[in-house]
Parts: structure tokens; sequence; C-alpha cells
């Protein structure tokens, strides 16, 4: 048990903080810090152009994705350094934010299952954020019963082996900024739905493609809307077998919950902050022992989740494969800053409806944190999912009761009436 | 970095677990709460033999001599094992107070015989109703004599010897007392938790000798506390794992609607939460137990932050086991209530979840203010 640097640890947390030191783009400083969940906070440039030219200065001095191997845009860093890296990059890594499901999901989806020469040509630009991906699994019909998807891919029958795609995904994050995905799709209705199902990878530019933001309910527009009519896509572009597009997820699913889930936000260091800060009638807010309980139960919340975390992070140094407890970060996070929020403004007394930039400085955030917070426990599966997840995956309880596990795609009912 | 115990470390961990599966089964455990012995003395003298009791205590002075995080391992197989005996009062606290404080003489006197076993002691704190405080101590110390009434002193009834807090002219400070030795009476109590005995003793005169610096009781006092709050977060997180472990079997077992209750998802969910908060509660347990094996300046919020997590996580887990196990659990037969007894117990112990929440902020707070360290 050391939670202080070894030395070299410690040498390489020098290296990354003298890089940092004389790279970052400390100008943009003073914004981010300003940022809000879900709002990058930049207003003095274009968001993505600034978030890009910090991720290529990255990748040219060997700093994007560092733990993945050199050959496909990293430097083979340990585990360890990654966190290092994290906590050194400070406020800059919130420039990241555009490129979360191409690092996360997407990059780790082809290292295991792209052929080798895909992987040298489409890695490299993908890490340093020259090339941005977007995930496209979730459809109208289901995203927490992602199987049930009804995008179709069927075989082009002029003899070239491409595919044709028909359908659509919901909720794509980023597609608008996106120049790949990866596509999961219906390759055989007359099986069980876990069977019939390939994986694709595509260009977002390719003919047939046409995205349509969707307004979120707290104003921004970060999803989308895909449609393809007529998409064709190579039989090169396949990951895994045909058939075999759910285990292929799985792997993007698992990468998903490591990487949205560790290091998650849980909006307690802004809220103790608030609360050394806010002045009420009795002196500062947080001398109140109501505001001091509630504070304390946030408080134990973020650093269980952090250490948790930091666990996860020594057992993969030891050789361990993340397993289904990763699944802890999102559900802990997502529901805790929706509480913090409310309390954040319950603090506010009535003034806590106010969201306006001109009267509201200091607090708004929590307003943001209130109105993104929903989708934090809905996003890369719900709090009801994971929970199955753990008590099926960890605890090593029955599956749910699954109807329609065995019928044939095309014969499970879609309406809940009538 | 390394957020993880060392193998040998695990090893002594599966040894302990060994150990307490053969004497400490819930049948013995059962002996205590039904019966007049106030804590298991075969049991108490086993884990002196293996060396438990004196993990963190130097071999000069009859331990073992390895370290706090191999007593944390240990402490968290006896929280597990719902362990009748005055552990967390003779070695958390008593041993930890001679070691920290004690003259040459008094470690020579006591320590050898608490690592063994041959003695118990305990800390006399509080006087009464609520939270402790450093104005709430009225015991007196006058003329090497110590007088006043301790009320509740955890295993008081069984302890050869207390660190006891009382003022003098200086102020509060602590003084270690033979409870053998004339001018101290007592009564055991009758609590929520038979398992581990509470006392009233009242001292009438005893001869008391000084422990550490005059006039820092308090503050010793609160060091002591948070150290006991490091092991004792791992008694939590040992308790909290059997219990979502004993309700996990029950639901893979109970059958109710022609299925297992463990395939209802109020049930699963109701686990998935039980095992969120043991998790987050043994995450901050090891951010303690490091801070506790290295005196880092962080211990007093890393204390702070592994008790509030961990009492919640027992407490919840204890409730819920019960919860699962339907009106089974609500049984004198079955274990379920000695978990939620021992839960609640332990959530008091050191002093209540709400005083250690005021002082995790408190702390936070004076470290925020405190010039960033260079
Ligand atoms: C901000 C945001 C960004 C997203 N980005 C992406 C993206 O980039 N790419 C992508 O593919 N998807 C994305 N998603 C989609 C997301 O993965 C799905 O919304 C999510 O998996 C839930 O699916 P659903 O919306 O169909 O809800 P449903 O599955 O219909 O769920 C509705 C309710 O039913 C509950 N429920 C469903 N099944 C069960 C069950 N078996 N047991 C208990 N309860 C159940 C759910 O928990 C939920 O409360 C995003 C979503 C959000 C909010």
């Amino acid at each position: 048990m050391n939670f202080d640097d070894t030395p070299q640890e410690a040498a390489f947390r020098a290296q990354v903080r003298a890089w940092i030191d004389a790279n970052a783009p400390k100008e943009l400083e003073a914004e981010l810090k300003q940022a809000t969940f879900g709002n990058s906070g930049l207003t003095s440039g274009d968001p993505i152009a600034l978030a890009k030219a910090w991720q290529k200065k990255k990748a040219d001095a060997g700093w994007a994705c560092l733990h993945w191997p050199p050959e496909y845009g990293g430097r083979g860093a340990t585990p360890i350094e990654r966190v290092i890296w994290g906590q050194e990059e400070g406020v800059y890594g919130s420039l990241g934010g555009l490129f979360i499901i191409g690092h996360g999901m997407c990059g780790p989806t082809l290292m295991a299952w792209a052929s080798e020469e895909q992987k040298r040509k489409l890695l490299p630009p993908l890490a340093s954020g020259e090339e941005v991906w977007c995930q496209l699994f979730s459809e109208p019909a289901g995203g927490s019963d992602l199987a049930g998807l009804r995008t179709r891919a069927e075989r082009a029958n002029d003899g070239t082996g491409d595919w044709i795609i028909r359908g659509q995904k919901i909720w794509t994050s980023g597609a608008q900024n996106s120049d790949y995905g990866i596509l999961i799709t219906r390759t055989d209705p007359d099986v069980p739905k876990h069977k019939g199902l390939t994986m694709f990878w595509l260009s977002m530019k390719s003919p047939g493609v046409e995205i349509r933001p969707i307004k979120q309910a707290n104003g921004q527009s970060g999803f989308n809307e895909v449609f393809f009519t007529d998409v064709r896509i190579p039989d090169a572009q396949r990951l895994g077998a045909v058939g075999q597009g759910w285990t292929v997820s799985l792997t993007t699913l698992m990468n998903e919950r490591l990487s949205i889930g560790s290091g998650m936000p849980t909006g307690f260091p802004e809220l103790f902050d608030y609360c050394l800060n806010l002045q009420t009638e009795d002196g500062p807010a947080v001398d109140n022992p109501m505001v001091r309980s509630r504070l304390a139960q946030y408080a134990v919340k973020a650093s269980g989740l952090k250490y948790t975390g930091m666990r996860a992070i020594s057992a993969l140094s030891k050789g361990e494969t993340p397993g289904p407890e990763n699944s802890i970060g999102k559900l802990v996070a997502g529901a805790s800053m929706q509480e913090l929020a409310m309390f954040a403004l319950d603090l506010q007394g009535e003034t806590g409806v106010i969201n306006d930039p001109r009267h509201a400085q200091a607090a708004q955030k929590f307003q943001a944190m209130l109105l993104r917070s929903p989708a934090t426990r809905v996003e890369g599966g719900t709090d009801e999912i994971l929970r199955n997840i753990i008590a099926e995956r960890v605890l090593g309880l029955p599956g749910d009761i699954r109807v329609d596990k065995d019928v044939p795609f095309k014969d499970i009912p879609t309406s809940g009436r009538g | 970095m390394n957020f993880d115990f060392s193998d040998e470390q695990k090893q002594l961990r599966d040894e302990a677990r060994k150990f307490l599966a053969d004497r400490c089964s819930p049948a013995t455990v059962r002996v205590i709460l039904e019966g007049p012995e106030p804590y298991d003395r075969a049991l108490w003298k086993g884990l002196g033999e293996m060396g438990f009791l004196g993990a963190a205590i130097p071999e000069a002075y009859g331990g073992v001599g390895l370290g706090h995080l191999e007593l944390c391992v240990i402490a968290e197989e006896l929280g597990r094992a719902n362990a009748p005996v005055p552990m967390a009062s003779s070695i958390y606290l008593a041993a930890e107070a001679l070691m920290l404080w004690g003259t040459e003489a008094q470690k020579t006197a006591w320590l050898p015989r608490l690592a063994s076993g041959a003695a118990v002691g305990t800390l006399a704190l509080g006087e009464g109703v609520g939270r402790v405080t450093e104005r709430t101590i009225k015991a007196q110390m006058a003329g090497g004599k110590l007088s006043g009434v301790k009320m509740p002193v955890a295993d008081g009834d069984v302890a050869d010897v207390a660190v006891v807090a009382a003022r003098e002219a200086t102020g509060v400070s602590l003084y270690l007392v033979d409870l053998a030795g004339p001018g101290v009476s007592r009564e055991t109590l009758e609590t929520i938790d038979p398992t581990r005995s509470q006392a009233r003793i009242i001292f009438d005169g005893a001869p008391a000798e000084r422990l550490g610096e005059a006039g820092q009781g308090w503050r010793l006092a609160s060091d002591l506390l948070d150290r006991a709050a490091v092991l004792m977060a791992f008694e939590q997180v040992g308790g909290s794992d059997r219990a979502l472990e004993m309700a996990r079997d029950y639901a893979l077992e109970r059958m109710a609607f022609g299925r297992q209750i463990g395939s209802f998802q109020a049930i699963k969910h109701m686990l998935a939460d039980m095992y969120v908060a043991a998790t987050l509660a043994r995450s901050n347990a090891y951010y303690g137990a490091w801070a506790l094996s290295t005196d880092s300046p962080e211990l007093p919020v890393a204390a702070a932050t592994a008790r509030v997590s961990a009492t919640q996580a027992y407490q919840h887990c204890a409730k819920n086991n019960i919860q699962v196990h339907g009106g089974m659990g609500f049984t004198w037969a079955f274990d379920c209530h000695l978990f939620y007894r021992r839960a609640n117990a332990l959530a008091l112990a050191l002093g209540s979840q709400t005083t250690w929440e005021d002082l995790l902020i408190e702390r936070m707070r004076r470290r925020n203010d405190a010039p960033a360290a260079a």
C-alpha cells in the first residue's frame, strides 16, 4: 500500500509537468475553469478547433493516448503513468471531451478486432484527434436492449461482397463532428436477437448517411439521430465475424464503463468550494452542521470513487483485466452529482432558480449540473442496467427472465400496448 | 503508487480468516450473546498466541513488530467474524496510546501483557449522553488521585488498565489507571450488542499516572481516536462484506413465486447497492490504512473519511441483510441480527456518525486553508 509516487513515477511526473508547463494553452486556463458540466466553457475560439489543436500538440510530443502501443499512436505507458498524466493535465484535460468516445471505446474495439493494416492506418489519427469517431449503437427501439436493434446490413447482390445498410441510430454523441463511426447492425433476423448481429466501421461522410442533431433536455445538442439510406460498406470494414457483433460490442461496452466510470466528476470539489465561500446570516455555509453532514456524505462518495478507481488501476498494473466491478463509477457519480446539484440550489434559497450568467456567476455550475446529470444516469448503461450487471456478474445472482431470448428476432413483439 | 495490500499481508489475512473460521463460528459468538461471559476468553488468548493482538506492537514489548497495515488486515477479519473480543479497546486504543506516549516503565508494565492478551486495556473518555468534547470532561485529578464517572467505557467491566481523560490545573490530560487498584468501582451495562460489553466506571480517588503531555489530553485523545477509527473502519468493512455475502447466499437459496428471490430485480438492486456501499468503504479504508501506516499529515482527513464511509456501509448492509431474509431475518435464531447489532454499536463507538461528519468537513476546511505543501 503506497499512495505516493515511486522514484520512477516521480521522475515521470516531473517530465509530464515540465512538458505541460511549456506547452499547455495557458491562455485558455481561466475559461476552462469556468466550464460547467456539459459545456467546455470556451468562448474565445471554436471549441472544436481548440480541442483538436491541443490533442495534436500532445500527439506530436507522444502524449496522446499514452497507454496505447507506439505503433498505434501512443507511447506504451503503464496504467499508473496514464493516471499521473491525467492528474497533471488537470484543467486542460477537459479539452479532450470531443475524443472520449473515440479514445475510450472505438479505439479499444478497433485494437481488438481490426486487421493489423487497418489498425496502423486508423488508430494514429484517432489518437492525435485529427479524426474523430462516434459510436453508432443505440436505436429508437432500444438502448438498454441493445441487441434488439433493427438497422439492417445486407450483402449487395452485385458480387462485391459489400454490405448495404438501412436503418436509423439515435443518441449518437458527437456524430455531427465525427469522421468515422463503429456501427452495429442486424445481419440475420431469423435467429435469436443476440446471434444475428454484425459490427462494422464506416466513414461518416459515406453517401446515404444523414445526421440530424437532437435538442437535449438541457438545451444543448450533443447527440444526434443518424439515418442510413442504402449506405455501402466494404466487407473489409467488418469487425469480427458475421453474426459475432454482440461479442464485439461487449469489448466496446466494457471499455465504455472503464473510461466513463473512472475519474467521473461528482461535483464535490465545486460544492465544497462553494460552501466555503457562501455567506449566510450565521457565517459561511460550511459552518452549518446540516451542511457539514451533507458535505461529508458527498465527500466520502467522491473519495471512495477516486480510490476505487485507483485500486482498479493497481489491479490493471498487475495484469488483471478490468471487470464488471467498474460499473460502480458511473452509477455512484451520476446519482451523487444529481443530488448534490439539488442541494447546492437549495442552499441558494429562491435564487437557486436563477441561471443567468449576469447574476449567478459562481452558482451557475450547479444549475448546469442539475440539468445535465439526468443524462449521466442514462448514457452508457442506465443505473438499472448497471445494478443488474453488478448483481449478476459480480455477485452471481440469476439473470433476469428474458422472454425474447430464444425467439427468432423477427417474431419478438414490438409494442407494449395492444 | 500501489493501492493494494502486499502478498504477505494477503497471506496474513488468509491465516486470520482460517483461524477465525475455526475458533469464532457464529455458534461461539452466540455463547457470548446469550451467556454471562462478557467476551470470549479462549478466543482472546488464541489471538494473542497467533500474534494477532501484538501485530503492531514492537518485539521489544512482546509484540510481533509488523505494523499497522497488518493490524488493518486482522481488524477486517475480526469484523467479518463478529468476534466477541475487546480488540478495539485493548489494542487500537490502550496499546496504541501506550506506544505513542507511554514512558519506558509504562510500556514495559503493560504492552507485553496487552500483546499476549493476558491483560485488557481500554479508553475512558465520555461521561454521559451526547457528543464528547473537551468541555464535557469533568473527571478531576488531584494529588495523583483521579475522581469522576465515565460512561460508557467499552469493555470497561473486564479491562485491567484504562487510559482516562481528566482535568487538572493545566487542563485536560490523559492518565493511566490500574483498574485493579483502589478507588475503582464498575458496573456492566446492558447494550444493543451484548457481544461487546460496556461499563460505567466510578473513580473515587484512584491512583493515576499521567500519560503524555500535561494539558494536551484532548488533542492526544483526538489523535488516538483517528488512529482507532481507521482500524475500526476495517472491522466495519469486514462486517459489511459478510452481511452482503449472507444476503447474497440467501437470495440464491430462497424460492418465492416459483423462482429464486435473487432473480427479482428489487432484491438484485438492493444487493448491488450494498456492494457499492461496501466497495466505496473499502477503498476509503485503504486510504486511511496508508495514512495511518505512514503517519501522513493526511491522517485526520483520511481517518474521518474511512470512518464515515465504513459506518454508512455497515449500517446499510446489515439492515438490508435482514430485509433480504424476510421474516427469518427477524428471528433470534438467524445470525442477521448479530451483524445488525454490531453495525449499529460500531457506528457509535469512537463517536457518532454526525460527529465524524463534522470532523471530516472541519479538517478538509483546515487543509484547504493551510498553505499548499512545498
Ligand atoms: C447524453 C447521452 C449520450 C448518449 N450517447 C450515445 C452514443 O454516443 N452512442 C450510443 O449508441 N448511444 C448513446 N446514448 C444512448 C444510451 O446508451 C441509451 O439511452 C441508454 O442505454 C438507455 O437506452 P434507452 O434510451 O433506449 O432507454 P430504455 O432502454 O428504453 O430504458 C428506459 C427505462 O427502462 C429501464 N430498463 C430498461 N431495461 C431494463 C431492464 N432490463 N431492467 C430494468 N430496467 C430496465 C431503464 O433503466 C430506463 O430507466 C446516449 C444517451 C444519452 C442520454
